[in-house]
């Protein structure tokens, strides 16, 4: 199957360089797949989706946040497909192109995580969590648990300083240009 | 005295204190010296390389780029930032794009427990042992992203490594052979689909107790925080008791060559420890 020109195929290909039209159905990657029950589509049909040029059908899908990168399938895969990096490929175009999420929360959180690099260039838990709640007003969930760890001395209340502001800045600058386009 | 670069990372300032305080204990006592990589940064984790993969490689980089101002391996505890560098080394070396950072690729990154697992350390660890671990089982669980994907890795074992099992040999410890080494304990999802998490270490804690382990040993702070701290929930919710200390290879490492401040580590689980390791007359 050779991708025709602007095809969905041929930008998650030229985007993750795996050669996914090897593919044939063997349903290996989804055998293996650790959280294959909790997905909409599984991992060997996404790819199937992909070859079907099924753009939205894949990026408003759940499977893509699900995926937990274990790379469990791409270790299997008999054509050396690298399913794990398609996942990340799928998650980064679908950002980009801002469809909305399967899941809601899975990429809330990374959007988080990242805000907090941006301000503070480590991740300092206590603020991610605290932040991440917040917006899903979630407060009560793991409130106990947070209280054994702090007594436990795992959980740092102020976060450490840094140097290099500057560079993370620059870093995220043109992040969000690229995104903008 | 060997001397190495050292990334910590942000879960080792945070609820993996434990595990950045065995590792330095244990490089002390084995003439290891530790410098702490300045002004690091986080190495973006998953949210970067889900979210954009040129942001993760310019994260990741910019550590490197420090890194490469010295001439020393850079030693680095937790797999996910490792794994994130070595997406850059083999960035660089495909040489598709363009670094922000002057990285030229001549860091030896080195994950935590590779670096242990050399043969040099290990004949070292056993000719230092003072308190081998004698009639402690465990089960070594070594999860993702320390084995996989081996091109990453260069672990050629994926399906079935040895090597930590090996380490807990020379410590006198008993490694049981399990099914559920490199299973994912879904770590990622820890903060947004919970349920899926428990599931998944519900099943690796469940699979622990029918080998008879006595604990279970990694070297991935989010497997031991998911595994050990929600512990109790899951044991509530799969009406099952664990009771299944999950500890840092480095802890036992310290404990097998008596470190003086093996105790305060393990004071910070949640799981207890003691309790066991009092049984086995290890404390
Ligand atoms: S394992 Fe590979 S060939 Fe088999 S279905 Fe999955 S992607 Fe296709
Ligand atoms: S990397 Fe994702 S799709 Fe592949 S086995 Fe793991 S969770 Fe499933």
């Amino acid at each position: 199957m050779e991708p025709t020109q602007n095809s969905f195929l041929s930008e998650v290909v030229q985007a993750s360089g795996e050669k996914l039209q090897a593919c044939y159905q063997c349903q290996k990657c989804s055998a293996g797949c650790p959280v294959a029950y909790a997905m909409d589509i599984l991992p060997n049909q996404v790819i199937r989706h992909i070859q079907y040029d099924h753009r939205e059908r894949v990026l408003s899908s759940k499977t893509i946040w699900i995926c937990a990168s274990c790379y469990t399938c791409s270790v299997r895969c008999p054509n050396n497909i690298d399913i794990a990096k398609i996942m990340d490929t799928l998650r980064n175009i679908a950002i980009r192109s801002g469809v909305k999420p399967g899941e809601k929360d899975i990429p809330l959180f990374h959007s988080v995580f990242l805000d907090a690099i941006k301000s503070k260039g480590r991740i300092h838990e206590l603020s991610l969590i605290l932040q991440f709640k917040t917006k899903t007003r979630d407060f009560l969930k793991d409130a106990a648990l947070g209280w054994k760890m702090y007594r436990k001395g795992k959980i740092k209340l102020f976060p450490s300083k840094f140097g290099g502001g500057k560079e993370i800045q620059e870093i995220f600058n043109s992040f969000e240009k690229r995104e903008a386009k | 005295m060997t001397e190495v670069s050292y990334y910590p990372g942000c879960s080792l300032h945070g609820t993996a204190r434990e595990y950045d305080e065995s590792i330095r204990g244990v490089a002390d006592l084995l003439h290891i010296g530790l410098h702490e990589l300045e002004d690091w940064t986080c190495c973006g984790a998953s949210s970067a390389h889900c979210t954009s993969e040129e942001l993760a490689i310019e994260l990741a980089a910019r550590n490197l780029a420090i890194a490469e101002k010295s001439n020393r391996e850079l030693l680095v505890p937790c797999v996910a930032c490792y794994s994130r560098f070595k997406a850059v080394e083999m960035e660089l070396k495909e040489g598709s794009r363009k670094i922000r950072f002057p990285y030229q690729g001549n860091v030896p990154i080195r994950y935590s427990l590779d670096f242990f697992c050399n043969g040099t350390i290990l004949e070292e660890v056993k000719k230092k042992r003072t308190k081998p671990l004698s009639g402690l089982k465990v089960v070594c669980y070594y999860g993702c992203l320390t084995v996989r994907p081996p091109k990453v890795t260069g672990i050629k074992e994926y399906e079935n490594p040895q090597h930590m099992d090996h380490l807990m040999e020379c410590l006198g410890a008993e490694p049981i052979p399990w099914s559920y080494k490199t299973d994912c304990c879904g770590a990622s999802l820890v903060m947004t689909r919970t349920d899926i998490v428990r599931r998944l270490g519900q099943r690796i804690l469940s699979m622990a107790k029918e080998a008879e382990a006595d604990c279970l040993v990694t070297g991935c702070p989010m497997c031991q925080a998911n595994l050990d701290t929600r512990q109790e929930e899951l044991e509530k919710e799969a009406g099952e008791r664990y009771d299944l200390p999950i500890l840092y290879f480095t802890e036992l490492m310290g404990l097998a060559l008596g470190h003086k401040d093996v105790r305060k580590w393990l004071g910070r689980h949640i799981t207890d420890p003691m309790k066991v390791l009092k049984g086995k007359g290890l404390m």
